[in-house]
């Protein structure tokens, strides 16, 4: 009788590492409360969150605690603080909505939980295939140390009672902030959005778009920037105070845009004017639109810091997330509107019919109109452009 | 009632502020200053180096901030000061210290985010002054583009700490005021023909400046590195270096922590030194002071400066009024858009959801605030019964002691408590909030107790031990119930400070024990106005119940005492 323990016993010695089963991770996640370490100031995602708090509860005896940040990097300077302190275990983060330098942030320094993405059931909807927008977050390959939930867009929104005819490009942006001085501008640079903004138009503005690809060490970065900062030069004067003051982020100029401060806003969710809309933060003639030639996008992620205290649930979570089911709700506009993420070659037709479903809004720009999607720049760009912003316009 | 009595309980109050409020400070500044220093093993940084403080000078705007910071925290400290001061001239025969109390109490529950979030939308381009005026008056269509709020000059910051500072100090002056022989002085002066205001500045006014000194340190330095109100209303590009260090601290690069803990002790340099300045400038002007009385200028024309900075104080008053009216009409807006004078439709949507967050937020806020209280006006009652018992006065070191907390500034030492906690094991939890709260409650306590608590008629806790009570049945048989009324106002004065308390709920509370502070800071940097007046409300409405009910409750219980007011005066 005693063989068959000792066996096993051998066996967990000479496999210390074996990967837990599915079912095993869903077991010990039972009774979990993830704490999410979520940005907070959009109302739709945490009243997003609280919904899948509900259903995890329902489905798996898992609850989301949200920890809402206003900064991410809060989430991550608590996990550097906690390693700091020897505590490898029970850390107080179980997951981070994340990406771009964040991730590229705690990857580099071993912060992270994985990988982890093949284990998820759900992971067989996306694709996963080399080189695709699941697997590289602004071209740092993910390698499965973070799951995607939600896609971003870059789009502009106007009041189409005070602006008729947007800018196209931003070439055409620079002339209609010439010819309506101080009725546009962009959130700080220290912002994601703010320094999207600059990227976008380095995008277009740039020769040769490869040379983004790789870090921006190893190109010739003041050649390369020449362009967008003579565009800037020109455009900033032209700005709201004159470019002297940004908004924090882009919901404080959404707000402006709500308030009739601006008369141009910009979000990274096509959907976010529709939802505005029917929130009552924009006025009924707001309009989401993409530029001529397309817009940069992204896949925003969910990671595992390396000693969160709850992740198994963590897991359940990210899977729960890729669900199809969860991915049409959170499309729906009325709730997020933020499209999915999912390969809808990978899905069945029920599965598929649930999106086609959905309800739409003229302030909704279709699928066509949003246009290519641009990819990002590699991390270091957005780094050293946000860091010669600061020291071309901060005094 | 010898020296001996006591001992024991103060050698333990003693070891509690120390081991509890002394050392956890020190231990931070401790972890800061090693992490400006270049040693942060976390991030792999062992070495000993001047770098970070070569790299916190380097970052853009860095000496920018430091001159705003100088600035906003001088400028906004002296105003206040002055309007005050006027104001109190001003009321001095007017008012009486009840009424001036009732007027302001208010202003002094309400925590400085809600007051800031409320100022910023009434005095905005886009905002509420703004829109009752447009278009008839102003022809504006669309919000002018002028620099108000976040103005790169810290104007809006100066302003929002005033409407804050400017009550307190009165109030302060106004307790200070009672120990001092005005109404002779005033009759003796007033006799030899000086003017009323004049008398009050130069005779009066300096010896109650002495007694507020500490007050006013404490302003200034909370001025100097505020980062909520900075952020709601301060410059943004380069900000002030309070918000920019904090900032620098949660920056994805977490390689600026380095340069973000040299800025961290940058800041409490600058409050060491804007002190200095200050007492460089207390010197300056009693010089001035005492060459005006040599001078025997009688003079009784002063009456229109007073008047003034009656008024200022007045604006003040009614700009604090207006910013927790305007959050309470946004908390029930549907859409209000400009130029409207007011909402063009209702909403009860944002009350009617407490499990959007706003339930949860409100129970730890009083929760947390009660016990945070509840500790330090333990501590505090059992260091002035210790003091009592000693029969002696409170050594300086004790005093200093007691504001150490609110005199070095918070960020200076946070992050590095919060690296202490960790390594306690207690981080990340209600327990390490409260903990960290007390710090800076207890201090307001002892504040608001210790006059009250010395100006005790003894005869009554003599005839008590005259009649054989014990040292523990005197306290809680007399003292405590006669004290009743100021002990309240002294905890609701702890739980006000408790509730406004942004930074420390943050960092200790590793973000997982929201408050409607923190809450509402976060949400201020959100599209949503409605939802941050909804947890802005709350914020002033918990306060200032807590106070309304530390004045009921004396007033029901000892309604047939009319000697039971416990007023010193």
């Amino acid at each position: 009788m005693r063989l068959p323990v000792l066996f096993a016993m051998l066996l967990a010695s000479a496999f210390p590492l074996r990967a837990e089963t599915w079912d095993e991770i869903v077991s010990a996640a039972r009774g979990q409360t993830v704490y999410w370490n979520a940005w907070g100031g959009d109302e739709r995602t945490n009243d997003f969150i609280r919904w899948a708090s509900e259903r995890l509860e329902a489905d798996y005896g898992v609850t989301i605690q949200q920890v809402k940040l206003t900064d991410t990097a809060e989430a991550v300077t608590r996990v550097i603080a906690e390693k700091a302190a020897g505590q490898d275990e029970g850390g107080s983060v179980d997951m981070i909505w994340i990406n771009g330098a964040n991730f590229l942030s705690m990857k580099e320094q071993g912060l992270l939980h994985g990988p982890f993405v093949e284990i998820l059931p759900n992971a067989k909807y996306l694709d996963l295939s080399p080189g695709s927008a699941a697997t590289v977050d602004f071209t740092v390959p993910v390698e499965g140390y973070e799951s995607p939930w939600r896609l971003a867009k870059y789009v502009l929104i106007y009041d189409n009672a005070r602006v008729d005819q947007p800018p196209m490009s931003m070439a055409e942006l620079l002339e209609w902030s010439k010819a309506n001085p101080g009725r546009f501008t962009h959130p700080v640079v220290d912002n994601f959005m703010g320094s999207t903004f600059l990227k976008q138009a380095l995008i277009e503005l740039v020769p040769d778009r490869d040379v983004l690809q790789m870090p921006a060490s190893e190109a010739d970065f003041d050649a390369v920037t020449a362009p967008l900062w003579s565009w800037y030069d020109e455009l900033r004067p032209t700005l709201w105070r004159d470019g002297e003051t940004f908004p924090e982020n882009a919901s404080v100029q959404e707000q402006m845009l709500n308030d009739g401060v601006v008369d141009i806003s910009m979000a990274f969710d096509p959907a976010s004017a529709a939802a505005a809309i029917e929130k009552g933060l924009l006025p009924e003639t707001a309009r989401a639109y993409a530029l001529d030639g397309g817009t940069i996008g992204n896949i925003s992620f969910v990671a595992i810091p390396y000693n969160a205290a709850h992740r198994e649930g963590a897991m359940v979570v990210a899977n729960f997330l890729l669900d199809p089911a969860t991915q049409a709700h959170a499309q729906d506009i009325s709730v997020l509107g933020s499209f999915s993420v999912l390969d809808p070659t990978k899905l069945s037709g029920s599965e598929k019919e649930a999106f086609a479903a959905l309800p739409t809004s003229p302030a909704l720009p279709t699928l066509e109109e949003l246009g290519p999607t641009l990819i990002e720049p590699h991390p270091s760009w957005m780094t050293k452009i946000a860091e010669s912003w600061a020291k071309r316009y901060t005094q | 009632m010898t020296r001996s009595d006591g001992r024991g309980l103060r050698a333990t109050v003693l070891a509690v502020v120390l081991a509890g409020l002394v050392l956890p400070i020190a231990a931070g500044l401790w972890h800061t200053v090693a992490a400006a220093f270049g040693h942060l093993p976390a991030i792999g940084k062992t070495e000993w180096s001047l770098e970070p403080w070569r790299q916190f000078l380097a970052l853009p705007g860095a000496w920018t901030s430091v001159k705003l910071t100088l600035w906003t925290g001088l400028a906004s400290t002296a105003l206040s000061l002055l309007v005050a001061v006027g104001a109190a001239t001003w009321c001095y025969g007017r008012l009486g210290p009840r009424a001036i109390g009732r007027l302001i109490a208010p202003f002094l529950a309400v925590p400085h985010a809600a007051l800031a979030i409320g100022l910023a939308f009434v005095i905005a381009p886009s905002g509420w002054i703004a829109r009752s005026v447009s278009p008839w008056a102003t022809g504006w269509s669309v919000p002018p583009d002028l620099a108000i709020v976040h103005d790169p000059l810290g104007l809006s910051l100066i302003l929002g700490l005033m409407v804050k500072e400017v009550p307190f100090l009165l109030l302060v002056m106004l307790a200070a005021m009672s120990q001092v022989p005005a109404a002779a002085q005033m009759r003796a002066c007033r006799a030899l023909g000086y003017g009323r205001s004049q008398v009050w500045l130069l005779i009066v006014f300096p010896q109650v400046y002495v007694q507020i000194r500490l007050a006013v340190y404490v302003v200034l330095s909370f001025a100097l590195s505020v980062v909520d109100v900075g952020l709601v209303l301060g410059p943004s590009n380069p900000p002030v270096l309070a918000v920019a260090l904090t900032r620098w601290f949660l920056a994805p690069d977490t390689k600026l922590i380095l340069p973000a803990s040299a800025a961290a002790i940058a800041q409490a340099l600058i409050v060491l030194f804007a002190i200095l300045i200050w007492r460089r400038g207390e010197v300056a002007v009693a010089h001035l002071g005492r060459a005006w009385i040599c001078r025997g200028t009688r003079s009784q024309t002063w009456t229109w400066s007073s008047s003034a900075a009656a008024v200022s104080a007045g604006c003040c008053l009614a700009l604090g009024m207006l910013a927790l009216i305007a959050l309470a009409l946004w908390s029930v807006t549907w859409r209000w858009s400009f130029p409207a004078a007011l909402p063009e439709m209702f909403s009860v949507g944002a009350w009617l959801r407490p499990g959007s967050g706003w339930g949860r937020a409100a129970l730890n806020t009083a929760v947390i605030g009660v016990l945070a209280t509840g500790l330090a006006t333990v501590l505090a009652v059992a260091w002035l019964e210790g003091e009592d018992r000693a029969g002696l006065p409170r050594a300086r070191w004790a005093e200093g002691l007691i504001y150490l907390p609110l005199i070095v500034p918070q960020v200076a030492f946070l992050y590095g408590l919060q690296v202490a906690f960790v390594w306690a094991g207690i981080a990340g939890g209600v327990a390490a909030v409260i903990w960290a709260q007390t710090l800076f409650v207890f201090p307001y306590v002892m504040l608001a107790l210790s006059r009250s608590w010395r100006a005790l008629d003894q005869r009554l806790v003599s005839s008590a031990a005259a009649l054989g009570a014990g040292p523990i049945r005197r306290l809680l048989a007399i003292k405590l119930p006669i004290l009743l009324r100021p002990l309240l106002t002294a905890a609701a004065v702890g739980f006000a400070v408790s509730v406004a308390q942004y930074l420390p709920t943050l960092f200790m509370g590793a973000g997982r024990v929201p408050t409607l502070t923190t809450e509402a800071v976060t949400l201020s940097s959100g599209s949503d106005r409605r939802v941050t007046a909804v947890y802005a409300t709350l914020q002033s409405a918990l306060p200032f119940l807590v106070y309304s009910a530390a004045l009921a409750v004396p007033a029901w219980a000892f309604r047939n005492r009319r000697g039971l007011t416990g007023d010193p005066a």
